[in-house]
């Protein structure tokens, strides 16, 4: 197919992926924000919020100190930053639109009707006591997005482009969270089963719809190991790592066939580290690092999709 | 001024009371059918077209909108007698107008001849690039619109030839499509020709002209992008032929030869449909600014690495300084009588011809030599006292740019408008294809001006479409159809 039309799918998949896990990361930290603290301050938490997002330094130039009001302003509807909910979901109807007639009608009318009820929110006022309810639109939208994808769309490279896009997105935005979170919630002194934030490691898994899982499969008290193991290596947990790759590789594999290059080996290097690797040997060397250098791998291979099949510049 | 309908040829009742044959079957129909019946159809056929996407943008309207071109469910009937001179009369025209077209980038043996003037090669249409260049079949119009209008029984006229990018014709299609859908037992009753097959041939047409020696050519339907107000045709023939719509950005020139970028790599482009104007085509030769070309591309063309379809050029045959040549043109190239006429055609850059149009403008219609699409004409008796001041204003600072022709009594047709069902004109555009054979789909785009006593039928200034009906048989009978009606209104009222 060509590259363009390939390259919009792709970054609406993206898109509206990112404006599902801002919205994710938003919702929970204000949930946590309810929870009161010794200090009586949230800072923190808002703060990390932020850190999740990326934009660090662009928030505190024209922020300063990250509060609610301002970390919801920024992360929603601030069109200066280009990953809030908004420029993200405004750019997946832009990209939507480009290909509008190469997709199936439901999946046109699906984003067009996304970005018009959009509108409404935009309109008054986003409050933070609002903000619980916007989220779960969001998170509501972008399911739909996906089953309108899944449910009537050909199964070919257009479909391919599109499931890359999202689960390339998802693996970076999983990854940051729990690289954040952890360097935010860890004792120095950790060790297996003693005494974590409770409602901190369950705001966690609460973000990325994991909370009845990890009860499920461990039916345990909450431990940092184990909510990173479910996070980065159960391929049967949709928002892992590992499930992630899990899709990306056949699409990769089947994309990528007939190419030379970087693609097949850089997704079977990540692939490979996420099914065999074992959350022991992950913590011996640091969650961080290794987190660390996936967020990067996936980074480097996001640019190799890029470059080899989307803009395909010659 | 608007004109009292009368004086016009109707298609449906030649006369007063005289219900023209073709037509009486429909007739009998049509006069038991409740007009809020028939707006209720038109309202369905509306609903579909917006729910598919059909509309087109229109230039110089706020924020690009998207309309619909109002469709309307009266058809227009064109007898298999009346179709077989038509259809011969346009394919002979394009038959000539490309062998003029070869000539005038070769010998030029018209103008040597004294046939045509040698002003006509100072057309900013005509591409001196192209002189000398030999293109696949000597074909350089593949597509063709040939405007006709109709002024009484048998009296039509060729109002303009489109070699360029000519439009229209997915509504000839989707037109059908509805009608069908709508009316589905006027079908069973009249043997109306069918058109859908025109993606085929325009493919098939398109697979001969690929330079020889390519067995299997890939084809693109090349489009300026979203925002151009027929790309909404564009991406419909691009996916009834099942090939690539793309854009200038997605092709690039490498070695002598075009490719598109594709998520499997480069690859090897053969035929162009293009649906961009010559002026944006390349940017290396043309429009230095023009981002929607792709740059090198007409040095590819000339050296036989692509076909481009239309040629590019094509504009010095189809502007209204041309047009007045083409039956000399017919006689010169085929030897034979044109079988369809001109307009009769004022040169205003003829003193003579000039004197007379100013002292006459009331009555006539002036066009610009290069206007399309309805843009910068004057319509005589239509016109105000000082909109026919400004016009000679402008015609005056440059003659040569103007033509005029008289004020053509253009047939009408029954139209559904809101006070009922009423006459208004017509013209039709049957779209001619030239490849290995030149040949038309019977049917065509049936444009309707839907304000009373207009006479400009173009979309761009609120005309309509009508479904046209090439009939393969004269000779229906009314009763039956009448009966077939009667059917229907009771499985409607069961319903």
């Amino acid at each position: 197919m060509l590259s363009r039309t390939a390259d919009h799918l792709y970054w609406m998949a993206r898109y509206i992926e990112r404006a599902e896990n801002t919205a994710r990361v938003l919702d929970v930290t204000y949930n946590m924000s309810l929870v009161p603290t010794a200090t009586g301050d949230d800072a923190d938490l808002w703060q990390a919020a932020i850190e999740i997002s990326g934009n660090t330094e662009a928030f505190e130039r024209d922020y300063g100190q990250a509060n609610a009001k301002n970390t919801i302003q920024y992360l929603t509807m601030d069109s200066n930053n280009p990953s809030s909910i908004y420029n993200a979901l405004r750019s997946a109807r832009e990209n939507a639109r480009a290909v509008r007639v190469t997709m199936t009608t439901e999946t046109w009318e699906n984003i067009n009707a996304l970005w018009l009820e959009f509108d409404q929110f935009l309109r008054k006022d986003l409050t933070v006591e609002g903000l619980s309810e916007f989220c779960d639109w969001v998170k509501a939208r972008s399911h739909l997005f996906r089953g309108v994808c899944f449910g009537t769309m050909l199964r070919d490279e257009a479909f391919s482009f599109v499931r890359l896009g999202t689960f390339i997105e998802r693996a970076d935005n999983t990854a940051r969270l729990l690289n954040i979170k952890y360097d935010f919630l860890m004792p120095v002194q950790y060790q297996m089963g003693g005494a974590v934030d409770y409602y901190e490691w369950s705001a966690v898994l609460r973000s990325v719809s994991a909370f009845q899982a990890y009860q499920k499969i461990y039916s345990d008290a909450i431990d940092p190991l184990r909510v990173s193991e479910l996070l980065v290596l159960r391929h049967d947990m949709p928002r892992s790592l590992h499930a992630c790759y899990d899709e990306i590789m056949p699409i990769i594999e089947q994309v990528a066939a007939n190419r030379q290059g970087e693609t097949r080996r850089l997704a079977g290097e990540l692939h490979a580290k996420l099914h065999y690797g074992k959350m022991q040997d992950i913590f011996k060397h640091g969650l961080h690092e290794f987190l660390e250098s996936f967020i990067h791998s996936n980074h480097v291979l996001g640019e190799e999709i890029q470059r080899s099949f989307l803009s395909a510049t010659v | 001024m608007a004109h009292s309908v009368e004086q016009f040829f109707d298609e449906m009742q030649a006369n007063v009371g005289d219900v023209r044959s073709i037509y009486k079957a429909y007739q009998n129909w049509l006069k038991n059918v409740p007009t809020q019946q028939l707006a209720a159809k038109r309202a369905e056929a509306e609903l579909l077209f917006r729910r598919v996407g059909i509309t087109f943008n229109v230039y110089g309207e706020a924020d690009g909108a998207e309309r619909l071109i109002p469709f309307d469910v009266i058809p227009r009937l064109i007898s298999s007698k009346e179709w077989a001179h038509l259809s011969a009369g346009v394919v002979q025209r394009v038959r000539a107008l490309n062998m003029f077209l070869h000539d005038i980038y070769h010998k030029q043996e018209i103008i040597q001849a004294g046939i045509v003037p040698y002003t006509i090669l100072s057309n900013p249409q005509y591409r001196p690039e192209m002189f000398g260049v030999d293109v696949p079949n000597q074909i350089y119009a593949h597509i063709a619109g040939v405007d006709l209008v109709r002024t009484s029984e048998s009296q039509f006229y060729v109002l303009e030839d489109n070699l360029r990018t000519p439009s229209g014709v997915s509504y000839m299609l989707e037109n059908r499509k509805m009608m069908m859908r709508l009316f589905p037992d006027l079908f069973r009753q009249y043997s109306v020709a069918p058109v859908e097959h025109y993606p085929q041939v325009l493919l098939n047409n398109l697979r001969s002209v690929a330079q020889s020696g390519v067995q299997d050519p890939t084809i693109v339907l090349l489009s300026p992008g979203a925002y151009n107000s027929a790309y909404f045709e564009h991406a419909f023939l691009a996916q009834q032929m099942g090939i690539e719509l793309v854009e200038g950005q997605d092709l690039f020139v490498r070695n002598n030869a075009v490719y598109m970028r594709t998520t499997q790599g480069p690859r090897r482009v053969d035929v162009i449909y293009r649906r961009i104007d010559d002026d944006f085509i390349d940017p290396l030769v043309f429009k230095p600014d023009s981002m929607l070309g792709v740059p090198g591309l007409l040095s590819v063309y000339r050296n036989g690495g692509v076909t481009l379809a239309n040629a590019v050029g094509t504009g010095a045959a189809d502007d209204k300084a041309t047009y007045i040549y083409v039956p000399a043109m017919i006689k010169f190239y085929l030897g034979e009588e044109p079988i369809l006429q001109n307009v009769p055609t004022y040169e205003l850059s003829k003193e003579d011809d000039l004197t007379y149009v100013l002292d006459h403008l009331d009555e006539l219609v002036v066009k610009e030599v290069q206007g399309s699409g309805g843009y910068g004409m004057l319509v005589g008796p239509a016109a105000t006292k000082q909109e026919l001041a400004e016009f000679k204003l402008r015609i005056l600072s440059k003659p040569s740019s103007y033509i005029a022709q008289p004020t053509l009594a253009l047939s009408t047709c029954p139209t559904l408008v809101e006070k009922g069902i009423a006459p208004r004109h017509v013209d039709l555009r049957p779209f001619v294809l030239s490849g290995k054979t030149v040949s038309v789909v019977p049917g065509g785009l049936c444009r309707v001006a839907l304000k009373e006593g207009s006479l400009v039928v173009n979309s761009s200034q609120g005309g309509g479409t009508k479904d046209t009906w090439v009939l393969e048989r004269d000779d229906t009978q009314p009763e039956k159809v009448a009966q077939s009606n009667k059917q229907v209104m009771k499985e409607e009222v069961a319903c």
